[in-house]
């Protein structure tokens, strides 16, 4: 039965609206009477050109305060321990609490990236045994832990093609990406960013790459293609040995995005599809919590021709004990400073202990299962249609269309995904792929349940007869959410752009 | 003890066999298989992958706690490593709040409604960022400082439309070498300014030279305050102005906690400031996570080009309620694409979070008494090291906040023999930075903070004199 959602309503002040004077959140050490005599003045230390004259107009808080204030806020926040969070492309899948647990263990929190490498055997023999374990799951040769996102794990994907034509002395002439037209945001981005030209190839009514576009595309221009296979639509790209030739042939590298692989984790591998570079999103497939936008981790995995460009260091064993290997002239750097998320890789680690073999693939069974039920019920649902692939299975997500409601009661995607939150459902990503017009684009992953799934079309039944018969009640929504439907062109205009406290205080002219 | 195949798994509520036959017989289909008959069989694993079988929950924790196990914490020995990670204390509220499931198990929040409460936390935490950096725009987020600066290196090329990019000579290895990954690509030419060999300061006059070298074409000045080696820098006026008369853009890094006690960029006319803001509630963690700090100034010119999320406050289309958003995404890549001011999509937003919490437990009084604190301990330590016959520390005639290059001098004692001795009774000493900088001969960068206690740093001085005394 699909019930109505009461979210939490507080009237929560900020931070800087609460306390009094002269109260005190958390008390620091002092140093002892000895320390400050021996180092006397403690003003005198900083020359007066450096010292801060403005006391920083931080809250004055109690310790109550400020849990209470942030456990206020919390109840007006959404995850995957509340409810299901059918969010397309981002596998919102059940963060498990034993991951939680270890990683916060002092042996994870307490150590820090430089001591002697005697002294974290643990810390390296980890992340060693967990790149064995990406690079077998994903068919490549070996893995940089280093990326902390999936979008910086793209990044220096395209990063490792720049290296490979450069050693190659064809840098100056392979400047284009080709990237397909359903492809993530970050995909173009993260090309353009590493100075390629982006080249995008359409999609044909299959939903899958037009291979008459790509061959087309490709030229001795051509640096490499970035691809995801599952595609943003859920669709495999069947014709990926064709792809792979057409790219390798050209010259070019072929880049996997592995946002997608929930899907397909432990059955099918992209480097038996071809692929000479994967990026994977351990905050995804991996089940690492995504802390309302981070931190996730980003690995990125690549064939043996390409080991040389990944960046430094990687972690090696000499058959007694761990080690860094800062040694190797060819790598492309580095991204971020230290070694990566590892408080996160710990987690995923700790993922693929549990789930194992079978698991992984069980749970890319039921995902794709989950998925199939979806597709089978909401096809049903008047005021939704799936467009491309006509037959064809979905994989880890579908994308539907709600075009059909639009014309039919100008409820839009968008009005959709709000009233759905007035079930308690988060909503499914809106607007994306691009290439799908009011696109719901709906990933269960294998962690939701079948009353959940049931629940979900319950929702979607519901509100479709509620746009035919009583609009306004969609179009309106949400009501049972913290606030209503938020003026967002206010907040992007620039007299009213209020992105502090500050800001806000000294437009407004309040204080 | 391998778990049978059949066997339901907890974390999957529809592996059990009757749940996954009803699914299958809605769908009107015999066999999972049928939904992946669309992919050529020949891609699929044709041998059992070589991972471990499936675990009990205990076994998993077991298996885990074994191997971590086999680390040191900086609990269990003295520690004094620093260098762009620095221990201080997580107080038990931040780590009880981050680990609410509303926050921790939420995507990024771009269904706002359902949301406010990780968007009024990240609104919160620009404020307060804002307040210590006496910066009017901070972003929720970037990877880390390094990252950061890359970034910035990038948007002063935007807003400039120039392409060389000065830095110190006296700057984190890794931070430079991330700066160069970012830059390249770009077409933007990193260049090193020298320093002065007695006080670490920027060589005033290599800078005016370089300014003078590449004029017309400088996109950005950064300086880092304090500096990778601890010392401050002082002439922060001075450069900040050189910087602006040749129409480049002044970028500054800081050590955030260092903001109670010292003057905050924004006070000296940065454009742009990054830094790292792990010390601000956020554990080592080997080094990662670490939360990229990047700020800059209120002008729409600029924020228009800020890489990353910001949240703009606002109020409910009905005019009722206060609410927050993400703002100004036309910038980003997931409606901008290649034309995006950057790719970030996930960032810290956790870790922001936890700054921000640990912001308000400070509050006003607790920023000042926490820098005056590692005042304190690290200038206790200079003291007791250069008491030392044959220890120089600080190594820079300078001001220092929390970090200082101690060197050792005496004839036959090797920094490596200064590390190895520490080790063996139970102390971890500093960064060895010989390599980097062999300029300042057998030397370690010290980092002391709130967390040392005068026993730790009396044991610290007391073990060195004892391995400078018996030769190594």
């Amino acid at each position: 039965m699909v019930k109505e959602f009461r979210q939490a309503k507080w009237s929560e002040p900020l931070i800087f609206e609460i306390g009094r004077e002269g109260r005190i959140g958390h008390m620091v050490p002092t140093p002892s009477e000895e320390v400050r005599e021996v180092v006397g003045e403690v003003e005198k230390l900083i020359p007066e050109v450096l010292r801060r004259k403005r006391e920083p107009e931080l809250p004055e808080v109690s310790e109550v305060e400020v849990v209470q204030h942030y456990t206020r806020l919390s109840q007006m926040n959404y995850g995957v321990d509340t409810g299901f969070y059918p969010l397309g492309s981002c596998t919102m899948k059940y963060n498990p609490r034993v991951n939680e647990e270890l990683a916060s263990m002092d042996e994870v929190a307490w150590i820090h990236p430089y001591q002697d490498e005697s002294t974290v055997q643990g810390a390296l023999e980890l992340m060693y045994r967990l790149e064995k374990w990406l690079a077998e799951i994903t068919g490549m040769h070996r893995f940089t832990l280093q990326p902390a996102a999936g979008a910086h794990g793209e990044y220096v994907g395209v990063q490792i093609i720049r290296a490979y034509h450069k050693y190659n002395g064809e840098l100056g002439k392979r400047d284009e990406i080709i990237i397909p037209d359903s492809a993530h945001g970050t995909n173009p981005a993260s090309a353009a960013m590493a100075g390629f030209k982006v080249i995008v190839v359409p999609s044909n009514e299959d939903g899958c790459v037009d291979i008459d576009a790509l061959k087309a595309a490709v030229s001795e221009r051509t640096a490499g293609l970035m691809l995801t296979n599952p595609n943003t639509l859920g669709i495999f790209e069947e014709k990926i040995g064709e792809i792979a030739r057409i790219v390798h042939d050209a010259g070019g590298l072929l880049y996997y995005d592995g946002a997608n692989l929930n899907a397909i984790v432990g059955k099918v591998r992209p480097g038996d599809m071809g692929f000479d570079i994967v990026h994977l999103n351990l905050h995804k497939t991996f089940s690492t919590p995504h802390g309302g936008g981070g931190p996730g981790a980003g690995p990125v995995g690549v064939t043996k021709e390409l080991e040389k460009f990944l960046p430094v260091p990687l972690v090696e064993y000499d058959g007694e004990k761990y080690y860094l290997d800062w040694d190797r002239p060819y790598s492309i750097g580095k991204v971020k400073g230290f070694y990566g998320n590892f408080n996160v890789l710990v987690k995923a680690f700790a993922y693929i202990l549990a789930l194992g073999e079978k698991g992984l693939k069980t749970a890319a069974e039921i995902s794709v299962l989950n998925t199939n039920y979806i597709v089978k019920k909401l096809g049903k649902v008047r005021g939704f249609e799936l467009p491309y692939g006509k037959g064809k299975p979905r994989k880890h997500e579908c994308v539907f269309s709600a075009s059909p409601m639009k014309r039919d009661t100008k409820v839009k995607a968008l009005d959709v995904a709000k009233r759905l939150l007035d079930f308690g459902i988060h909503a499914p990503t809106m607007y994306f792929p691009l290439i799908v017009h009011e696109a719901l684009m709906i990933e269960p992953t294998e962690t939701a349940t079948k009353e959940q799934l049931d629940e979900f079309i319950e929702a979607l039944s519901r509100i479709s007869e509620e746009a035919y018969n009583n609009p306004e009640v969609v179009l309106s929504a949400p009501h049972n959410t913290s606030v209503t439907r938020l003026d967002e062109a206010m907040a992007a205009r620039p007299k009213t752009l209020f992105l502090t406290w500050k800001m806000y205080l000294e437009k407004v002219g309040e204080k | 003890m391998c778990l049978l195949e059949e066997q339901a798994h907890p974390y999957i509520p529809n592996s059990p066999k009757n749940i996954r036959d009803d699914l299958l017989k809605e769908i009107g289909i015999n066999s999972t298989d049928e939904l992946y008959s669309d992919i050529p069989k020949e891609l699929f694993n044709k041998k059992e992958l070589k991972l471990p079988c499936a675990h009990s929950e205990y076994e998993v924790f077991k298996e885990v706690r074994n191997v971590l196990k086999k680390n040191k914490t900086v609990l269990d020995m003295p520690t004094f490593l620093g260098a762009g990670v620095w221990p201080h204390y997580v107080p038990a509220a931040v780590k009880a709040i981050i680990s609410r499931g509303e926050f921790l198990t939420s995507y990024t929040p771009y269904q706002a409604e359902i949301s406010q409460g990780m968007l009024q936390a990240l609104f919160e935490y620009q404020s307060l960022m804002a307040e210590l950096l006496e910066m009017p725009v901070v972003n929720a987020s970037m990877y880390d400082w390094a990252n950061a600066l890359g970034e910035a290196a990038l948007m002063a090329k935007r807003l400039t439309k120039k392409d060389v990019f000065l830095v110190p000579r006296i700057i984190h290895p890794e931070r430079l070498s991330t700066l160069k990954t970012y830059a390249e690509p770009a077409n933007i030419k990193v260049v090193q300014i020298e320093f002065n060999k007695d006080n670490g300061q920027l060589d005033l006059n290599d800078l005016e030279s370089k300014l003078n070298e590449f004029r017309g074409n400088v996109a950005g000045v950064y300086i880092e305050n304090p500096s990778y080696l601890g010392f401050l820098e002082t002439h922060v006026d001075k450069i900040s102005n050189m910087t602006h008369e040749n129409e480049a853009l002044f970028v500054v890094g800081v050590d955030p906690v260092s903001l109670g006690v010292i003057r905050p960029p924004g006070d000296y006319d940065a454009d742009i400031v990054v830094g790292e803001g792990q010390p601000l509630g956020n554990p080592l963690n080997f080094g990662g996570p670490l939360l990229g700090i990047f700020a800059t100034k209120d002008d729409m010119k600029f924020i228009r080009q800020i890489p990353g999320r910001l949240i703009g406050m606002t109020r409910s289309e009905d005019g009722k309620y206060r609410g927050f958003v993400m703002t100004l995404q036309t910038r980003e890549q997931h409606i901008r694409r290649e034309r995006a001011t950057s790719n970030i999509c996930s960032n810290e937003a956790l870790c922001a979070v936890a700054a921000a919490i640990y912001l308000s437990l400070l509050g006003k009084r607790g920023i000042v008494e926490l820098g005056k604190t590692i005042l304190y301990n690290s200038h206790y330590a200079m003291k007791k090291l250069n008491d030392i016959d044959g220890v120089k520390a600080p190594y820079f005639n300078a001001p220092h906040f929390k970090e200082f290059l101690a060197m050792f001098h005496r004839e036959g004692i090797g920094v490596e023999d200064i590390h190895k001795g520490l080790l063996s009774r139970g102390i971890h000493g500093g960064k060895i930075v010989k390599k980097e900088f062999p300029e300042f001969g057998e030397s370690m960068l010290f980092c002391v903070t709130e967390i040392h206690t005068k026993r730790d740093i009396d044991m610290l001085a007391l073990v060195i004199r004892e391995i400078i005394e018996g030769g190594g």
